[in-house]
């Protein structure tokens, strides 16, 4: 999401508008999604908070489960998201500047709201955390190992990880799943994998490979080239259980 | 008794805007109070939660709510933490709850295959008959956000699968409750709160 539109870009650059948030909420809802995450990509590199009207209208309208990302910096970013009618927030660079911003959300809401996003990329034989990613010129390394990463947060009480395979993301090859092997052994908390769907096998790999406990994906569904209730009967029918 | 009057007790949870939102879709009117006359006079009551069993229960005793949820004769459903609320106490902490409910709420098992906090969505299994089930077969899947749970006891309506089973509703006399969130749980989430909406015991 940027300015109130949602947009996709490729490798977290180059991004075009994509549809009205409200809109493409009813769409996916009424496919058989599961929950919806958006993802305020310019909130973080600029440093400011978001605009968050958006998230009453979207809690409005939609009656599965969704979780707001970005700019959440502190206990009130988070309230205010929340008493809006998110039901998680997702934190990524903010956790890595203050690590205790993990722990106090899950003192003050529970470890079942706060999502880590974990953006990671292979660096030398080794899988390393990148911050800032919503904006090219910005992003960086964080000199920390990503698995390392998702054992911190568990402990300060991370309830649910979402990683971002940035090398696959909106390329269309397929789920990183030796990545994604590799951090849900290290991962005992909810585990989603993002980056790099381009078609239903590769949803059913990452089940079957990874044995991942969520699939996000933004491309397929955004352009309709996949749809989500076509891909759950198709899961389903490979012993994949799913809500149809 | 119309329906069209609905207290939800101000928990000081998260979820409020939701259940607002999900009774706003099904054209009921709904409001969030603390207030006692407002909550006995409602026809019902939902006591929703979001959080720790803690804090939630010194919220409604320095509401003085304490009492006046016991003694509500009205259908009350409570919801995720509200569901835990209403049990005689939670390992959450070791607090002590409202004793409507007999049982005590334990942590969710951590196991493997199974990662705690458990979040998504579960199919249930009907165990007893209820009215809120109304049209909800057995296998319906609901979401569920949550790291502690009330065990299988006689005042189960519905079990869900974790490690171990758990009650995802139970009920006792007019109160009934729901470890899920019916108001994120899509159609099948709207049919049960039209159904508790529905209920004239």
């Amino acid at each position: 999401m940027r300015d109130g539109q949602v947009v996709k870009g490729v490798q977290f650059r180059n991004h075009r508008i994509v549809g009205d948030i409200i809109e493409l909420s009813r769409r996916y809802c009424a496919e058989g999604a599961d929950e919806l995450v958006f993802y305020d990509i310019t909130a973080s590199p600029d440093g400011r908070s978001v605009d968050r009207d958006w998230v009453d209208r979207v809690a409005a309208v939609i009656d599965i489960p969704f979780c707001v990302a970005g700019g959440i910096r502190s206990i009130s970013d988070a309230e205010q998201v929340l008493n809006k009618g998110a039901d998680k927030i997702s934190i990524n660079s903010p956790a890595l500047a203050d690590p205790e911003l993990i722990t106090n959300l899950a003192r003050r809401f529970g470890s079942q709201c706060v999502v880590l996003g974990v953006d990671s990329r292979d660096h030398h034989g080794d899988y390393r955390v990148y911050q800032n990613t919503g904006d090219p010129e910005k992003t960086s390394a964080a000199h920390r190992s990503t698995v390392d990463w998702v054992r911190e947060a568990q402990e300060r009480g991370a309830g649910e990880v979402v990683l971002n395979c940035m090398n696959q993301d909106g390329v269309r090859k397929g789920y990183d799943c030796t990545q994604l092997k590799q951090i849900r052994q290290n991962c005992h908390v909810p585990l989603i994998a993002s980056g790099g769907a381009g078609n239903m096998d590769h949803f059913l790999d990452v089940f079957q490979i990874a044995n991942v406990d969520g699939a996000l994906a933004a491309s397929v569904f955004h352009s309709a080239e996949i749809d989500i209730g076509d891909l759950k009967h198709f899961l389903d029918a490979s012993d994949v259980h799913v809500r149809l | 008794m119309a329906a069209n009057n609905i207290a939800i007790v101000d928990s000081g949870g998260a979820n409020i805007a939701s259940l607002l939102y999900a009774f706003k879709r099904l054209d009921v009117a709904a409001s969030v109070t603390t207030d006692p006359a407002t909550i006995m006079s409602a026809a019902r009551v939902i006591l929703p939660g979001v959080g720790a069993a803690r804090d939630a229960m010194s919220r409604l005793r320095d509401d003085g709510l304490i009492d006046v949820i016991r003694r509500l004769t009205q259908p009350v459903l409570g919801i995720c933490l509200g569901m835990q609320l209403l049990a005689d106490a939670s390992e959450e902490e070791d607090v002590d709850c409202l004793g409507i409910i007999p049982g005590t709420v334990n942590k969710l098992p951590a196991d493997t295959t199974c990662p705690v906090p458990n979040m998504g969505w579960c199919p249930i299994r009907q165990t007893a008959p209820h009215k809120v089930l109304h049209r909800l077969v057995d296998g319906t899947y609901f979401y569920f956000l949550h790291s502690y749970a009330l065990p299988v006891s006689d005042y189960t309506v519905a079990t869900a699968e974790h490690a171990e089973p758990f009650s995802a509703i139970v009920s006792h006399s007019n109160f009934i409750a729901a470890q899920f969130h019916p108001e994120r749980s899509s159609e099948s989430g709207s049919r049960l709160l039209s159904n508790f909406i529905g209920i004239t015991s």
